[in-house]
């Protein structure tokens, strides 16, 4: 549905950028798609998507269930095809360069019968890693141990990390992750960030599609939200948090809501919970105080609140009367955002 | 844009035909599939006349001296075959669903193809997996069939007379087509329905209902069915498993008649793997993994 206060791109609209810039991200990216649309009869399950994935990063891919994420992901490594549009694989259309490219998609499937390392051991020979391949991406997800105990034994988050080691088996250039933190427990966690950086370490790229917003803050260099199909947003991580948001707690609260909307237009301005929370940088804190002390109004809170990704995450995602708009762009980067024309539609 | 650098190449197809051999051979319900056909084929082929004989009862108008006949090492190319029609050709048809249906149920088809493989190169070395593994049971079958006769020949004193070369190269080969047309179209119906149960169960129903009612019920009443039948996998395995029998040889098991020449039968039977093989090969490479 689209927002009567328009869509993120009309409110944001994109910063205009040269032909020679767009080169440059195009050979530094990893992964470009093109208008890139996925259709199941008549249902548009990925539609009109243009990402660019730079190199070496962690770039976090969200949206909530249904949102395309797990269809795109599959385009990328070859295993749907596309309706229309375009993918780019490390210089290569999607599928193609399969060879360099891990995939963790849509959780671990794996032959029940057999052991963990004779599961790697048959993908090997797929990908013609050579064997000891197998015993050091066993070793990367800790599962030396239990690697010859049949896999339909193990727990969901022992077949996930076997899920990654067979990412991992082919030394690949581009990981492509979907969901790798199910079932794995806190520390398990933990060591997946850990593993993910040091991946990036090693000047890997990887795509990583993930439900825990909080690890995806943590680890994720940029992030791409999809909602319907559709690129709703797509930032730095830390652009895309952007401004911690002004709280306002003032008594009338209608007045106060005219005073703010008047000063810093409706788009900024929304209530949550029996107070404003405002788009509203520093050095508008004291300006929106004495705006509404001027205006008589009592104001009996007045406090910055920095913003989560989830936080982002839902207003992106559920527009309507209730979301905000997404943080203004820092004026010191203002080319670090890449937004869609029609995104949010 | 920077240089593009060539793709890394996937496995090589004989390591691709490893893991496919390691998948089926490790899997215990290939053992009990494959385990099951030379063990049925014993029992009624060889043990039960035996039994009979034994007992001095006659079996279906023959006589115990002809039922020792039929088991004795001339016999032993259709002895070790002549299930291969019907209930052998029910288990490798479930066989081919469980290699190809399973890799949809446990969504390794996927995990496979990440690896990089093409999807061709994954259909060829599933193919060439199960040649291997059915070619080794038509040899079993055709072993503990000549060991069960050659016993039954020494506790008799009866004359041991071999088949010859020839007939025993023709009997593997033909037993081998059969095999493996029943495995494929298994495989067909496993990759065209992505699962394994509706496959297994639409396959033992076509084998063993469906082929029968044609041959038994319909044909000898419509003028269709009864040209139609000569088109039937389970007719054609019939009548080629027939034709390596030999025109003297009496034909009692079930599913084995001589309703087209073996020639044809192994022509028929040609052309339903070729495009069984096709079809599954267009399937899988046409349609998205999901």
């Amino acid at each position: 549905m689209r927002s009567t206060r328009g869509t993120i791109a009309d409110r944001w609209p994109e910063q205009p950028a040269g032909a020679d810039a767009d080169a440059d991200a195009d050979a530094d990216a990893v992964v470009v798609t093109e208008h890139l649309t996925k259709r199941y009869g008549s249902r548009v399950v990925v539609d009109d998507l243009s990402l660019r994935i730079p190199r070496g990063q962690v770039y976090g891919f969200l949206g909530p269930n249904g949102a395309g994420k797990t269809t795109t992901l599959r385009m990328l490594v070859g295993l749907v095809r596309p309706t229309s549009g375009t993918a780019t694989v490390l210089g290569r259309p999607a599928g193609s360069s399969a060879t360099e490219v891990g995939a963790l998609i849509e959780g671990p499937g794996f032959y029940p019968y057999l052991s963990g390392r004779d599961n790697l051991r048959v993908l090997s020979r797929y990908a013609g890693a050579p064997a000891d391949r197998v015993e050091r991406v066993l070793g990367t997800v800790d599962l030396l141990e239990r690697a010859d105990d049949r896999f339909s034994t193990w727990s969901l988050g022992m077949k996930q990390r076997l899920g990654v080691a067979a990412a991992l088996l082919k030394d690949p250039a581009l990981v492509v992750l979907d969901e790798p933190t199910n079932g794995l427990d806190p520390a398990g966690i933990t060591e997946m960030r850990q593993l993910l950086r040091t991946l990036t370490g090693q000047g890997r790229t990887v795509l990583l599609s993930s439900h825990l917003l909080g690890e995806v803050q943590q680890v994720c260099d940029r992030v791409a939200v999809v909602s319907g199909g559709r690129l709703v947003v797509e930032s730095d991580v830390g652009d895309l948090l952007g401004l911690a948001s002004l709280v306002v707690e003032a008594e009338p609260l209608a007045e106060a809501l005219a005073v703010v909307t008047q000063l810093l237009g409706p788009d900024r301005v929304t209530v949550v919970d029996g107070a404003l929370r405002l788009e509203a940088g520093a050095g508008d804190t004291a300006r929106v105080n004495r705006a509404l002390v001027l205006a008589g109004v009592d104001v009996t809170g007045l406090r910055r609140q920095a913003r989560t990704l989830e936080e982002v995450f839902l207003q992106v995602t559920e527009p309507g009367p209730a979301g905000v708009a997404p943080p203004a762009p820092p004026p010191e980067h203002p080319r670090r955002r890449r937004l869609r024309p029609g995104a949010g539609r | 844009m920077t240089a593009v650098a060539a793709a890394r190449p996937a496995g090589p197809l004989p390591g691709m035909v490893s893991a496919e051999l390691t998948k089926l051979l490790r899997r215990p319900a290939t053992w009990v599939l494959l385990g099951l056909w030379p063990s049925l084929q014993l029992v009624f082929s060889t043990v039960i006349p035996y039994s009979s004989y034994r007992r001095g009862s006659a079996y279906e108008g023959s006589s115990p001296e002809a039922l020792l006949a039929q088991v004795l090492p001339d016999r032993l190319v259709e002895n070790a075959l002549s299930g291969l029609p019907l209930f052998g050709g029910a288990l490798l048809l479930t066989l081919g669903a469980l290699l190809a249906g399973s890799e949809y149920g446990w969504r390794t088809l996927g995990t496979l193809l990440t690896q990089g493989p093409r999807r061709r190169s994954v259909l060829t070395a599933q193919l060439l997996a199960l040649l291997v593994v059915l070619a080794g049971t038509v040899v079993v079958s055709l072993l503990v069939t000549a060991v069960a006769s050659r016993a039954i020949a020494g506790i008799e004193s009866a004359p041991v007379a071999w088949p010859s070369a020839a007939r025993l190269t023709a009997g593997f080969g033909g037993g081998l087509l059969i095999a493996l047309t029943w495995g494929v179209l298994g495989m067909l119906l496993g990759t065209a329905l992505r699962g394994t149960a509706l496959p297994v169960g639409l396959g033992l129903v076509w084998v063993l209902a469906v082929e029968n009612l044609v041959v038994n019920v319909a044909a000898p009443l419509l003028g269709f069915f009864d040209a139609a039948q000569a088109a039937l996998p389970g007719v054609n395995a019939g009548s080629l498993v027939a034709a390596l029998a030999g025109p003297g040889a009496t034909l009692r098991t079930p599913g084995v008649a001589a309703t087209v020449g073996g020639t044809q039968a192994a022509l028929v039977l040609g052309g339903f793997l070729v495009a069984a093989v096709a079809l599954t090969g267009l399937l899988l490479v046409r349609r998205d993994v999901s």
